[in-house]
């Protein structure tokens, strides 16, 4: 503990001279008390929101009788145990729903950045007739779920005969994802000042290549929100892949979790360290792109 | 050779009014042309359609000869340098640099030869590894220059690109683009609403308003021989003083008009078109106006402001006939405020407008200079 906040605070003066530190709005608003405050409400809110995920990595090396007995206990030497890690790794096709869950979520994430910022950027740049009727009606995918649709995909995906198969999640993924995608980057794309598209297009640039030299390089910010806006939904559904593709070789984590719940015995053990697993990936993909989405939350805030 | 030829250019947007109305203009090859107005006159638009920016809504635009209505940007041999610089934030200047010349298909060598070649013009060698974001606003601005200068187009084209530098670097820039004009030798269209720019840096001069050219010739032209009231009052600073009044007289030493309070006032110029009892305008510039006595027309009134610039004052007085003036006077004279002075005007300093505000042709434009340049020797 003292190590790491000594190396903290070594490593913060050194960039920044602490003379030539600006009061940030907090302190200047608040006082330098204001600090503790701040932080003391962030970390309640981090505890409330961290507590869920503890409760499972804690309970997911435990016995059963220790998970029953004292939920909140941490393992000691006697309740220690991998049993449900053994067992979801060994006895299902954990890997095979893992690998089908990421493949899910890359392509829809892929194919939302990609027409996401194509539509919007074909929506915010160019004056085309049905231009605000396509911006409302994209608009309304935001307000009604997807769910709602539900038995119509299923009517389409069974003409399409894709049931089953993990296209079928990537599409109504994508579909789900596109609305709110295609909002965020018309947002960032209006701030995008015209005279640089004019510029490029001085300099003999193709339009296609304006959008990805010049337009998508500026948006690196925006696209890291909308991946992970859209790729948590995404990763965590269970709705779709139940109904669309519940068989053996496409099924995703959260549906393959489902097979230790039973009617009248749920296997705990192997329930939580499946979802322990499962967090894994999120969590990766999420720090890849957490600098980005800070950037991207804030920005336009503090110009 | 890049000489550009304007005719009967119109602009309109879905059918609305005309925002230009069939522009006529000639630019010379190498020459230095300001496009300059007030805001709204039009200039801009004119500029981003020898760009390719804006769609042509009718007449011809040539480049060099060549008929470039409907060619895009890319093909018309021009390059643009941007008011708020645009320079593609995520790439360094080199890369600012090569980037069209690269979508073109140039070659490496070639793209480096020609980025070093700008960057020593405009001494920014030290910064080809830098982003813009790290450039001072000076920087940045040579950078554009430079990107354009790469391209070696026929046509540069520069869309007020001092408005965002600070006054002392406004002054030192304007100066190397007026060497970099003579140095490269190129067609250059400028837009500016600053008329000092537009007067050191232009070969020529076209003011616009309203979507309209109102005058184009040299800025020695537009300053003696403004066509319209426009013109004269645009083109001057301070701006001119007009006065209304009625012609009383003409003949061969002029036109006599009266001004309110009476005041008779003789113009050398053309009295043709004009005939006594018509209503008209006189154009008086400030620095035209001599303090004191002089063998010109006497003029007399209360000093109510002074503004010390150093070389000169300039003095807002108020004529006995209730005219509100503006003198350029004598730096080195103490004048106060409140103190009743007398003024001379010679008669070919005047500027006489119809009443359409035309400017008849004044006889003896440069007479001012040249007599002061005998009273000296």
């Amino acid at each position: 503990m003292q190590l790491s906040s000594s190396v903290g605070t070594s490593s913060t003066s050194a960039t920044i001279p602490t003379t030539m530190r600006k009061p940030s709005l907090i302190q200047r608003s608040f006082g330098s008390a204001g600090h503790l405050w701040v932080h003391a409400v962030l970390c309640l809110y981090a505890v409330i929101a961290l507590f869920p995920i503890a409760l499972i990595l804690i309970n997911s090396v435990k016995t059963r009788n220790a998970i029953f007995e004292g939920p909140m206990a941490l393992p000691t030497a006697e309740t220690l145990t991998f049993a449900g890690f053994q067992k979801v790794l060994a006895g299902t096709h954990f890997l095979l729903y893992f690998g089908n869950s990421l493949a899910v979520t890359l392509a829809a994430l892929l194919l939302i950045l990609l027409f996401g910022a194509m539509a919007a950027w074909a929506l915010t740049e160019y004056r085309f007739f049905g231009n605000r009727a396509l911006n409302f009606f994209i608009a309304i995918g935001i307000m009604i779920p997807i769910r709602l649709g539900t038995v119509s995909i299923l009517q389409l995906v069974v003409a399409l005969d894709l049931i089953n198969t993990r296209t079928a999640l990537v599409l109504v993924y994508t579909a789900q994802g596109l609305p709110l995608a295609v909002m965020i980057l018309s947002e960032f794309m209006r701030q995008i000042p015209g005279e640089l598209k004019d510029a490029a297009r001085c300099d003999g640039v193709g339009e296609l290549s304006i959008f990805f030299r010049v337009i998508l390089p500026l948006l690196r910010p925006a696209i890291a929100t909308v991946a992970v806006f859209t790729m948590i939904p995404a990763w965590n559904d269970l709705w779709f892949p139940l109904i669309l593709a519940p068989g053996e070789d496409t099924r995703t984590v959260t549906l393959g979790v489902q097979q230790f719940i039973g009617q009248y015995a749920t296997d705990w053990n192997s329930v939580l360290a499946a979802l322990s697993m499962a967090v894994i990936p999120v969590l990766i993909l999420y720090m890849a792109f957490s600098r980005q989405l800070i950037r991207g939350l804030t920005s336009g805030a503090v110009k | 050779m890049a000489h550009v030829n304007i005719k009967q250019l119109r602009k309109t947007y879905d059918g609305r009014a005309d925002v230009l109305a069939g522009l006529n203009l000639d630019i010379r090859d190498g020459e230095f042309c300001v496009l300059v107005g007030p805001s709204g006159c039009g200039k801009s638009t004119l500029l981003r359609m020898l760009c390719g920016l804006e769609e042509i809504s009718g007449g011809e635009l040539a480049i060099g000869g060549e008929v470039v209505n409907h060619l895009p940007p890319a093909e018309r041999g021009i390059a643009m340098v941007f008011q708020s610089y645009a320079l593609y934030p995520h790439m360094n200047v080199y890369k600012n640099m090569a980037f069209g010349l690269k979508v073109a298909g140039n070659s490496k060598s070639d793209i480096d030869a020609r980025i070093r070649h700008a960057a020593s013009i405009l001494k920014i060698d030290h910064l080809l590894q830098r982003l813009p974001r790290e450039l001072s606003g000076g920087q940045r601005q040579r950078v554009a220059i430079g990107r354009a200068i790469v391209r070696q187009p026929r046509l540069f084209l520069f869309d007020e690109p001092l408005s965002n530098l600070d006054a002392a670097l406004r002054v030192q820039t304007r100066l190397e683009i007026a060497k970099l004009h003579r140095q490269l030798a190129a067609t250059i269209v400028y837009v500016t609403h600053d008329q000092v720019e537009a007067m050191t840096l232009g070969d020529k001069i076209v003011v616009m308003h309203e979507g309209r050219i109102q005058q184009a010739g040299t800025p020695l032209e537009l300053y003696q021989q403004p066509q319209n009231l426009f013109v004269a009052g645009f083109i001057g600073s301070p701006k001119m003083n007009f006065f209304p009044g009625v012609v009383t007289r003409c003949d061969d030493s002029g036109v006599q008009v009266e001004i309110a309070g009476g005041l008779r006032l003789l113009a050398d110029v053309d009295p043709q078109g004009v005939s006594p009892g018509a209503a008209v305008t006189l154009g008086l510039r400030a620095e035209q106006i001599r303090e004191g006595l002089g063998d010109g027309q006497p003029l007399r009134g209360v000093v109510n402001l002074v503004e010390h610039l150093g070389e000169a004052n300039f003095l807002y007085v108020t004529l006995e006939g209730g005219h509100d003036i503006v003198v350029r006077g004598d730096g080195n004279r103490s004048v106060h405020i409140g103190e009743l002075i007398a003024l001379s005007v010679q008669s070919h300093a005047f500027h006489l407008f119809d009443a359409q505000g035309q400017a008849l042709r004044r006889r003896n434009p440069g007479n001012l200079q040249a007599a002061r340049r005998l009273a000296e020797d």
